[in-house]
């Protein structure tokens, strides 16, 4: 007898049919340039999808599997976004340094400010992070001599990696940072994968479905959801910092509130409780966003309208929606 | 020396009455139905606009009064329709929700009175400087600080002495065990929405006077006004009231010796009392925390 339905394919392992969906997630991406440009995309659009899927399983991270409600994710994305780029700008020409460096500044600033916050529960949590999100975006405003202020950071370029004597040019060929791109999407994916196949990932499930619960049998729920946070944030500025090297451009609104609210609307426009959900929503979201602000003028209000339409329609999500289909 | 101090901290007590408007709508919305409004700043926006649009016909006075109320009916229905049907589910759905309500109503006071700012002039009656030598005490900005006391302390009194003032606290508390005492719980969150966006409109219009109206109007404000509450600590209106004069005279005395300070400085505050007093400064242990 067969329950098995397209969502639960999506995430569960074991059978044909979930090893089957996994395979044509990664075709699509791996295929990506071949068949993008033919149907009007470009392939930039694909990795900034990438980006900001990779940011929104981050904070799914926190939001979908440990049940913690995070709307500043913008700072990490920020902070990963002006990490990498001030220090391509100021220090190194190595693009990988400034990865590096942009992922260690989202990261420190993730753990420092959920260490301050994760006594706090429910809307006021998100309250603080949205706050927190705020500092950010004014340092990063009006720090005009060394940020660039309201304009934004100019003037970096990413730099062509190299690896011994292998030369990944990311530089010049868009195809070749599409792959990169998708490696360190690959790559993190797969550890948020693993984590959450573990022990840890397993009780931080536990503390979402019931913390009092989780409390009385001895688990630090704080300690825990303070790890979660952290390793949210590790995801949201390895994003930023991929984000700031395809723009070449690090500013402000990376920082703003509007992109936390975009992440948040990617995990739940997917489907928060699937592991591939935010990956879906940020597929439609960017893609949908992109069209629409340049068909528009109006582009807010449709925006703002399908935050009302998911909300109100499909609070599951594209996977949540697909699961209650039998396959 | 201190004609500017005074003349910031003065501002600073200004900003921090609009602040306190928005906070208190915003926290009364927060403690009974557990929903950040995202889109409290668009009400403030429309509150002024609709004063623009009246009045040409009622006059300031009058529009000070409707305008308010207009905005307020239109909290009072989007909570009925859209926000009502979230209230059993998590809260990142009525987040948002009014998240993209925001965008929305943003994006109509853009079209409908364009993007470009438009003055909102109070009645010359109340619009004179009233000394030479503080020339910032204009009478419009002492009428602000007297509607905003006298605003502010009849919902104190409303909520302390009334009724229904009584179940909204109550319902603060403890909404399960109101709803079994047989009131209508319903009902009680639609008219807290709707009277905290009333607040939000009132604060619109008083604003337009002071700064002017443009669609984004109620952004900066609204940031702030998190901050007042997460200061004064959640739970408690009084704490939100006194958490928007501080902040608002902060910043505007931050302006006075270290300018590019002046927006950082709320958020240090912010930080500073998470530090060392995480509940906010008047917040009760437990409350939504």
């Amino acid at each position: 007898m067969s329950t098995t339905t397209i969502g639960e394919a999506f995430e569960r392992r074991g059978s044909y049919r979930d090893k089957l969906a996994l395979l044509l997630i990664w075709v699509v991406l791996l295929t990506v340039p071949l068949w993008l440009p033919a149907i009007g995309g470009y392939t930039s659009l694909a990795a900034r999808i990438l980006v900001f899927a990779l940011a929104a399983m981050g904070l799914n991270f926190l939001l979908g599997f440990t049940g913690v409600m995070s709307f500043g994710h913008a700072a990490y994305f920020g902070l990963g976004a002006y990490g990498c780029g001030l220090t391509l700008f100021y220090v190194t020409n190595s693009t990988l340094l400034a990865i590096l460096a942009g992922i260690l500044l989202g990261t420190i600033g993730g753990a420092l400010f959920g260490a301050l916050i994760v006594r706090r529960k429910g809307v006021y949590f998100a309250m603080l992070t949205i706050a927190f999100g705020e500092i950010c975006y004014y340092i990063a405003y009006s720090w005009n001599s060394f940020t660039g202020g309201y304009d934004g950071l100019r003037g970096f370029q990413r730099q062509p990696i190299h690896l011994g004597p292998l030369v990944i040019d990311i530089q010049n060929n868009p195809t070749v940072f599409y792959f990169f791109i998708l490696a360190v999407f690959a790559v993190c994916v797969g550890i948020m994968a693993l984590l959450l196949r573990s022990p840890f990932g397993r009780t931080l499930i536990a503390i979402r479905e019931n913390q009092r619960r989780a409390r009385f049998l001895g688990i630090p729920v704080e300690r825990h959801i303070w790890m979660s946070f952290t390793i949210s944030t590790f995801f949201a500025s390895v994003a930023g910092a991929l984000y700031a090297l395809i723009n070449n451009f690090a500013d402000p609104t990376t920082l703003n509130y509007i992109i936390s609210g975009d992440l948040v609307i990617m995990a739940v426009m997917g489907g928060m409780r699937s592991f591939w959900g935010p990956l879906i929503g940020a597929a439609i979201f960017v893609a949908l966003q992109d069209y629409i602000s340049s068909a528009t003028v109006n582009w807010m209000s449709f925006v703002g309208l399908i935050f009302v339409i998911v909300v109100l329609f499909f609070p599951r999500g594209v996977l949540g929606y697909l699961r209650r289909i039998p396959l | 020396m201190l004609t500017l101090v005074l003349f910031n901290v003065f501002n600073g007590v200004i900003i921090g009455l609009f602040y306190v408007l928005m906070a208190l709508g915003l926290a009364m919305i927060l403690n009974l139905s557990g929903v950040i409004n995202f889109a409290h700043g668009n009400f403030l926006a429309l509150g002024g606009y609709f004063a623009f649009m009246l009045i040409p016909y009622i006059g300031f006075w009058g529009a000070l009064v409707v305008s308010p109320l207009i905005v307020g009916v239109i909290g009072l229905v989007l909570e009925r329709t859209v926000i009502r049907p979230l209230y059993t589910r998590d809260p990142v759905y009525s987040l948002l929700l009014t998240f993209g309500l925001a965008f929305i109503i943003q994006d109509i006071c853009r079209t409908v009175w364009g993007s470009n700012g438009l003055p909102l002039t109070p009645p010359d009656s109340i619009n004179q400087p009233i000394s030479a030598q503080f020339f910032f005490l204009t009478g419009y900005r002492l009428f602000i600080i007297g509607i905003v006391v006298v605003t502010v302390a009849a919902l104190f009194l409303f909520l302390r002495y009334s009724r229904m003032g009584m179940r909204i606290r109550a319902g603060t508390l403890d909404l399960e065990t109101v709803a079994a005492l047989g009131i209508n719980v319903r009902l009680l969150r639609s008219f807290n929405f709707g009277l905290g966006i009333f607040l939000a409109g009132l604060a619109g219009v008083l604003a337009g006077g002071q700064i002017g109206l443009n669609p984004n109007m109620g952004d900066d404000l609204l940031l702030p006004a998190f901050i007042a509450i997460i200061v004064g600590g959640v739970g408690s209106l009084i704490g939100t009231l006194i958490g928007g004069i501080v902040i608002g005279v902060a910043a505007a005395l931050t302006t006075v010796f270290f300018p590019s300070g002046s927006e950082v400085v709320i958020y240090v505050i912010m930080i500073v009392v998470l530090l060392v007093r995480p509940r906010g400064l008047l917040g009760e242990e437990g409350m939504l925390t």
